[in-house]
């Protein structure tokens, strides 16, 4: 294990943190909407959160590239107003993390909230709780379990993502390049000792992370 | 100035049942209205309307001189209602404690006076030593007291009471069917409770409701609904035991005689003229059992019967005579044992005329 190997998993670690608590705010407000809200265009708004799921992520990344790119919609409004370039740069890691994960944490903190039985929340309104103090003191407590493990499994999808990466935050050593890129490009480079190595830090973490999660999910049915 | 609820609405749930609720009322400070029926007739939706937990489509409700929900008006939200809502299972928040879960509505009160209601209401309901429990960690009576406390600790206006005994045992059940009798009484506020059961609603309640597919079918004193029901529906709601068919043959001076199967009944009536088709309620409980003829007696009705079977129900045993009609009797078990009724055999049965109710076919 080289300094480098070291940074690079220290900078990779550092990034899916920060994504998994960009999209936990965003993540709980999507969840409980589709869990508790009746509203049309449900479907579709869970659809399209989903849909990194199922997307090749190169594909995904594709599209963010478009999107956040200095010409894109999204890319030239952050230039202009704010004077943030997000491509290529570490901002771009989050962003191709965030979204990669995100669907994780939706989908484990909605069947949460799902679970959490609603008479709770009713008593809580005759007591005279409103609408913000009943997501927070009951609501979310009850819910707490499934949103842990939805958090571990979306930072272990974070960890572990490759594909949309590449394509908005490219492979710039001590920049954007993430453990999984270092993987491919010592792979690419005839180094698979190396590449071993970090292949085996990066099973280590996303076993550890799923069997915490896991073991979240298995206590919370027990009770 | 008393205050009480007046709600006429209609609930349709879709493609469900419809819940139309005409005339109801509470009946003032300290009394119990009981909402009697079977499951499904619709009892714990009226509570939810009351409670603001569901908004009917028509009607109104009106607390006092509050209007709570008018058809195409707002609905006053169930925090501005100011209700104790309790329930069935009780619902208790299951990762708060005891004293977290009492004093949850009072989260605008300052923490000195919080501390110290919460501390009032704790001992005035005898759960000290509790605080710091989980639900989990309580008995069924326990848990039905500190969901009291929480619904009361706010002063409430009106008690919404869900089936609140029938998540516990049998002995617990009747210990602290008691305790509650003693607390409504003791609270002065109007009070709503859903149950199904005759006992419950003998013991806690001043006036009963009957509910029958989703409508208000009967209402009056309890005692009076449970032993002159208006139809035979009701009849079989409040287990009227023997529900007869019969017919009026004389009719005079406030008294009739009913023919019922080979049998000759007299009851009370003064506006049945003969022929008038009937039925007859007789409860079991106002059956006398006689073994040997009897001297002369002051029951009207006297009527040979057989003894067909004896069903024992807990303290009590439950008789079925054959007297050309089946009848139904409730004796101790120990008035049982002194007769030494067997199946098969021959006894009296006496009714007094005003205990045998008569309902127009």
């Amino acid at each position: 294990m080289t300094r480098e190997d070291w940074q690079l998993i220290g900078f990779t670690a550092r990034m899916a943190a920060t994504s998994t608590l960009v999209i936990l705010p965003v993540g709980l407000a999507l969840a409980w909407c589709l869990a508790r809200a009746q509203w049309r265009g449900k479907v579709l708004l869970e659809t399209a959160v989903m849909l990194p799921l199922v997307l090749p992520p190169v594909v995904t990344g594709l599209a963010l590239l478009k999107w956040f790119g200095r010409r894109g919609a999204c890319g030239s409004w952050l230039h202009d107003t704010l004077g943030l370039d997000l491509i290529f740069t570490w901002r771009a890691v989050v962003l191709a993390l965030a979204v990669m994960s995100l669907p994780l944490l939706v989908l484990a903190s909605k069947s949460a909230f799902e679970e959490v039985d609603q008479t709770f929340e009713q008593i809580a309104r005759t007591l005279g709780a409103g609408e913000w103090r009943i997501f927070f003191t009951i609501t979310l407590p009850l819910a707490r379990r499934g949103i842990l493990a939805g958090t571990l499994l979306a930072f272990a999808r974070a960890l572990g993502e490759f594909g949309a990466t590449i394509m908005v935050a490219g492979n710039i050593p001590g920049q954007t390049t993430t453990l999984s890129v270092a993987v491919y490009q010592y792979v690419q480079l005839g180094e698979d000792a190396h590449a071993w190595v970090l292949a085996g830090i990066s099973a280590s973490v996303a076993f550890l992370a799923v069997l915490l999660a896991s073991g979240h999910l298995v206590r919370r049915t027990k009770r | 100035m008393s205050q009480d609820i007046e709600a006429s609405f209609v609930k349709t749930f879709s493609g469900g049942p419809q819940i139309r609720v005409e005339n109801l009322r509470t009946s003032g400070p300290a009394l119990t209205t009981v909402l009697f029926g079977t499951s499904g007739s619709g009892k714990t939706t009226v509570l939810r309307c009351l409670a603001g937990l569901e908004q009917p489509e028509e009607g109104s409700i009106r607390f006092g001189d509050e209007v709570w929900f008018e058809a195409r008006g707002p609905l006053l939200p169930p925090q501005k209602r100011a209700v104790g809502f309790v329930p069935q299972e009780y619902a208790l928040f299951p990762h708060l404690s005891v004293a977290h879960n009492i004093g949850y509505g009072l989260n605008r009160v300052r923490h000195r006076e919080r501390q110290e209601r919460i501390r009032e209401t704790i001992v005035w309901l005898g759960l000290e030593g509790l605080e710091r429990r989980r639900p989990a960690e309580l008995s069924g009576g326990q848990r039905q007291r500190v969901a009291l406390a929480r619904a009361l600790i706010g002063r409430p206006r009106l008690l919404l009471l869900d089936e609140p005994l029938s998540a516990l045992d049998g002995p617990t059940r009747l210990r602290l069917r008691g305790d509650l009798r003693q607390l409504l009484k003791q609270l002065g506020i109007p009070t709503l409770l859903v149950t199904h059961e005759r006992t419950e609603a003998l013991a806690l309640g001043d006036q009963l409701i009957v509910m029958d597919g989703g409508r208000l079918v009967q209402r009056g004193p309890v005692h009076e609904v449970f032993s002159r029901p208006t139809n035979v529906a009701v009849a079989g709601i409040v287990a009227m035991e023997t529900v007869q068919p019969g017919r009026v043959v004389e009719s005079a001076d406030g008294l009739v005689s009913v023919v019922v199967g080979q049998s000759k009944l007299v009851s009370l009536s003064s506006h049945l003229p003969p022929g008038t088709e009937v039925y007859i309620c007789i409860r079991a409980e106002d059956v006398v059992l006689v073994k040997g003829l009897p001297a002369r007696s002051s029951p009207r009705n006297s009527l040979s019967v057989v003894v067909k079977a004896l069903v024992p129900e807990g303290p009590i045993m439950r008789i079925e005579l054959d007297g050309g009609f089946p009848l139904a009797a409730i004796l101790t078990r120990q008035a049982c044992e002194d007769l030494a009724l067997r199946p098969g055999e021959q006894v009296t049965a006496l009714v007094k005329a005003p205990q045998i109710h008569l309902i127009p076919r």
